[in-house]
């Protein structure tokens, strides 16, 4: 079973959102770095773009497979996590603490749509079979 | 569900992400397949590789019949247990199969082939040998495990009694040799040293088990295909196929054109090609920036395009993506690959790219 964090929220696309007022910050889950083995290049969006809810923004490519990120909500990046550059394994390491990037919301009625860690554990069993 | 190795339980059991591999359930990674990658470049690991079809040719006709059907020449085995890499090729010279094959005594060669080949394999030797006096034999229950890494030979030696183990710490590079059950050979597919075992079903659980407990780590298939694609090693299926001959696959080598009245099959076809020129070759290449080199991305030569990346992946060793591409005859320099929309810069290198542990690069 894979780790799922009861304080964050999820999307069906395997990324976590942590909240601080209006500000989202995103990652990708365990089960999702679990499925993709180990990552060897992480590539983020440049701080100061602007997204809408689903946009692909960033790559994380591992020794299986590259995959898209999406953006879980609409919004503006503020920050990205550019130590990732020379260690994308911390998102295998540590899923929960190797975030990828910062949004300011442009709306947070968005986060309305997200998972929350039960039914997103659903998401990720039924994922596994 | 797939076919099933002796070793299946053991591979659930420790944790494997399984994955099909031509029919069968193989084990992907157990943990971290980089990790997995850098033990066997390191210390040591070892492969289950019981999908493998190992078939016996036993008879006095044999040497007669395997001159005919392989590329390579099987008159350069000539000490026993001596082994020999070639393809098996047909009539229009592209390739069928790549195996090792081993000659034991003059009415008995043994020969590996790939699982996902298997059944294409068998019909076509047992076609072609009718006018032969041999028989062959693919011996039932059988498992294979190849233990593979700097530390192998010390820690297979430790798991053996005597006088096999001194016999094994004897082996010469690409050579076998049969002890009872066992069938021992200092061969395999990752560029280090190391053994290929093979054994009785019923007692490869147990030979599993001692080398674990000699400190061999279970490596997956897919550290094993970053092994082999460091080493400069073809996998079949990916690299060639029925669609292309050796002289276009980095495999002109392991032709023995010598001596010319050798008719084997495919050698008036590959002789035209090779008077002709062939129009393409099989060459390395690095990944100058960054992003990972994946099977079938397009490669572009001084603008022409048509080449293709036939393996690609993560070099853990160099830290760079790496890969095998097919391209027009004359490259040279660097070539442009398309990587998820974008043409970026690789460079030309020959192969392999990494040689006992260390890069050649």
């Amino acid at each position: 079973m894979s780790n799922v964090p009861a304080e964050l929220k999820y999307t069906k696309s395997h990324e976590w959102i942590a909240v601080d007022g209006d500000t989202a910050t995103v990652g990708i889950t365990d089960h999702a770095q679990d499925l993709l083995g180990d990552m060897v290049f992480i590539e983020l969006p440049d701080v100061g773009t602007s997204f809408e809810k689903g946009d692909d923004c960033a790559v994380v490519e591992s020794v299986k497979a590259a995959s898209d990120v999406y953006s879980p909500l609409s919004g503006e990046v503020i920050e990205v996590n550019e130590a990732l550059a020379d260690n994308p394994e911390a998102v295998n390491n540590e899923p929960y603490v190797s975030w990828l990037f910062k949004i300011k919301m442009s709306d947070a009625s968005q986060l309305d749509d997200m998972l929350d860690a039960n039914t997103y554990s659903g998401v990720a069993a039924d994922d596994s079979h | 569900m797939g076919k099933q190795t002796p070793l299946y339980d053991k591979h659930i059991v420790m944790g494997a992400k399984m994955v099909d591999f031509g029919g069968w359930d193989m084990p992907l990674r157990y943990g971290s397949q980089i990790e997995e990658h850098h033990q066997v470049r390191n210390d040591a690991g070892m492969f289950d590789v019981s999908h493998m079809s190992v078939v016996d040719f036993t008879g006095s006709d044999t040497r007669q019949f395997l001159r005919k059907v392989f590329a390579n020449n099987v008159d350069r085995l000539t000490t026993s247990g001596k082994a020999l890499y070639t393809c098996m090729l047909k009539p229009n010279g592209t390739i069928l199969d790549d195996l090792i094959v081993y000659f034991m005594d003059e009415n008995w060669f043994r020969v590996v082939f790939n699982a996902s080949t298997h059944d294409k394999d068998l019909a076509w030797v047992k076609e072609h040998a009718k006018p032969f006096n041999m028989e062959i034999i693919e011996p039932p229950n059988m498992a294979m495990i190849a233990v593979q890494g700097p530390n192998a030979r010390a820690k297979v030696g430790a798991v053996f009694d005597e006088p096999v183990r001194s016999e094994i710490a004897a082996l010469a590079p690409f050579t076998a040799a049969h002890f009872g059950d066992l069938f021992i050979s200092r061969t395999g597919y990752t560029g280090e040293d190391g053994f290929e075992i093979i054994l009785p079903a019923s007692q490869v659980n147990d030979v599993w088990r001692s080398l674990y407990g000699e400190g061999v780590k279970p490596i997956g298939l897919g550290a094993r295909d970053s092994l082999r694609l460091e080493a400069g090693m073809n996998l079949y299926g990916s690299d060639m196929d029925e669609t292309t001959s050796p002289l276009e696959s980095g495999l002109g080598w392991t032709v023995a054109w010598e001596p010319e009245g050798r008719d084997f099959i495919g050698r008036s076809a590959l002789e035209k090609i090779r008077s002709e020129g062939p129009t393409h070759k099989l060459v390395g290449l690095i990944l100058e920036g960054k992003g990972v080199l994946r099977n079938h991305q397009k490669v572009t030569v001084k603008g022409q395009d048509g080449g293709e990346i036939t393996s690609g992946g993560f070099s853990p060793t160099l830290g760079k993506s790496i890969a095998f591409a097919r391209v027009i005859k004359d490259i040279s320099g660097t070539c442009k690959v398309e990587v998820r929309g974008q043409q970026m810069v690789a460079t030309v290198v020959k192969l392999p790219f990494v040689r006992n542990g260390k890069s050649v690069q």
